[in-house]
């Protein structure tokens, strides 16, 4: 199956801008607010997030970190080939804090599952809440809904969702199982 | 995904450079765990780690035990002085009745060289080798050369003279192996009475004068006399092989550069180093030391998930 474009760069940037301004209705200047992308995926969609909201809406006291969730998660020696980590950058506790979760695509909930129980190790958060740029609609394992969504997808659980972003052209694409 | 090719951790010298590649990559991300606020994570619940010390030690074991803990296995530990071994027990026998507590992993210290490998082959579980007598003591050099890496960026072309009982040293000789395979170069200097017999082999060069090889390193490991498995005397007294190699606070600043001063404790303050020395702004032996958690996290880490 040819791979089906999803969103173009220039949709990705409408919905950029959408989710920007969501975030801000809630959290307005974001001085209880810190921003968590998780590695290693999330965090290009973090930082593209980060970067819009400084230019287009002057939001520049923001806290944003990176978390890696590899030694937190429910697979690990349940699965063939090692689970490698990624660099986790949190230069704050989240202790009292408002958390936005941020990952590009929301598919089976496990990889959210284990980021609240990583970012536990930074402190007590007064709330946490969950952006993403790809929902998977109807492939959840775990009861985790997302707060702010770029786009909602119905696709089947062999199928797979590519988030690229390059300079100047992003894309979401959904592509075909192998096997098909 | 890459993992390590090592089955066990049983010495360096049969670790391929692509496994302590790895395991530096790996403890990079537990140093960071180990700084947070809650130090654990989650990875290892499902582990049974027995820790079974047949000699003694005190830093080893505890590192070995924190880092464990902060990966969330459960650990029994197990100590010579006060098990059936002094009944007369075999090694196999007593490992065999603690394996058959359903335990995933073992931590062995044990006086006689190649335990480790010995029971690698009769036992159906990961072994991690915590020192055998004077072979090998892979996860302090590890963590040696992962402080090295840690200060200077990386351990190739760097020069690194370990000092002392080099011919009783498990230390040395894996520290000899991880520095040669990482592309350091790598001197011994002590007393000749102290040298094994062909160790230029590993490659590595022999001074005895402690002076020249200091100032020719970038890097001077401190070894501690093991008296205790000294049957014969190698020197005529400590008081004389402190003259000679222990390290001061004069012979440093007589240097014509700065040199970085590494032990891997215990330390016997005033015969190899004085006070003075351990604890200048020239060691990093409490790096070392907290070092040795995160590399102990990441070879249990990456073992497991090998497995």
């Amino acid at each position: 199956m040819e791979p089906k474009l999803l969103l173009n760069h220039r949709a990705i940037s409408i919905t950029l801008n959408r989710l920007c301004c969501e975030l801000i209705e809630n959290h307005r200047n974001f001085e209880d607010t810190v921003l968590v992308a998780l590695q290693p995926r999330g965090t290009a969609f973090g930082n593209q997030l980060v970067q819009v909201l400084k230019e287009n809406y002057h939001m520049d006291n923001l806290k944003y970190g990176q978390l890696d969730i590899t030694f937190f998660r429910d697979d690990f020696r349940r699965r063939e080939g090692l689970l490698k980590p990624s660099q986790t950058q949190m230069n704050f506790l989240v202790e009292g804090k408002k958390v936005v979760l941020i990952d590009d695509v929301l598919f089976t909930g496990r990889s959210i599952r284990s980021a609240l129980d990583a970012l536990q190790s930074f402190g007590r958060p007064s709330s946490v809440e969950l952006c993403v740029l790809i929902d998977r609609r109807l492939s959840r394992h775990l009861p985790i809904q997302p707060n702010y969504v770029g786009h909602k997808v119905d696709s089947v659980a062999s199928e797979r969702v590519s988030v690229d972003w390059q300079e100047d052209n992003h894309s979401v694409l959904l592509m075909g199982s192998k096997e098909v | 995904m890459s993992s390590l090719q090592a089955k066990h951790l049983l010495g360096i010298a049969d670790l391929p450079k692509s496994d302590i590649d790895l395991i530096f990559e790996t403890a990079d991300n537990f140093k960071e765990v180990i700084n947070r606020p809650i130090k654990k994570v989650p990875s290892l619940r499902d582990v049974t780690i027995a820790n079974l010390f047949f000699e003694n030690s005190t830093r080893t074991r505890l590192s070995f035990e924190l880092a464990e803990k902060r990966l969330s296995a459960d650990v029994v530990n197990f100590s010579a002085s006060s098990s059936s071994v002094s009944k007369g027990e075999t090694l196999v026998d007593t490992v065999n009745n603690i394996l058959a507590m359903k335990v995933d992993m073992v931590v062995m210290r044990h006086p006689k060289p190649g335990a480790a490998a010995y029971l690698s082959k009769h036992i159906d579980a990961t072994i991690v080798n915590a020192g055998d007598g004077a072979h090998e003591h892979p996860t302090q050099a590890l963590l040696d050369a992962y402080s090295i890496r840690e200060k200077f960026g990386e351990v190739a072309g760097k020069k690194i003279v370990i000092v002392g009982d080099i011919l009783h040293s498990r230390v040395a000789l894996s520290n000899i192996h991880c520095l040669k395979k990482l592309g350091a170069e790598v001197k011994v200097c002590g007393p000749i009475t102290l040298m094994p017999r062909f160790i230029e082999s590993l490659g590595v060069e022999v001074e005895t004068d402690l002076r020249a090889a200091l100032e020719w390193c970038d890097i001077a490991n401190m070894l501690r006399i093991q008296l205790e498995r000294q049957e014969q005397k190698f020197f005529p007294s400590l008081r004389e092989y402190t003259m000679q190699y222990g390290l001061t606070m004069p012979i440093l600043n007589g240097l014509s550069k700065e040199i970085t001063i590494m032990h891997p404790g215990p330390i016997n303050r005033g015969v190899e180093i004085t006070s003075e020395v351990a604890d200048s702004d020239h060691s990093i032996i409490l790096n070392q030391v907290e070092n040795g958690v995160a590399i102990r996290m990441a070879v249990l880490y990456l073992l497991a998930g090998t497995a």
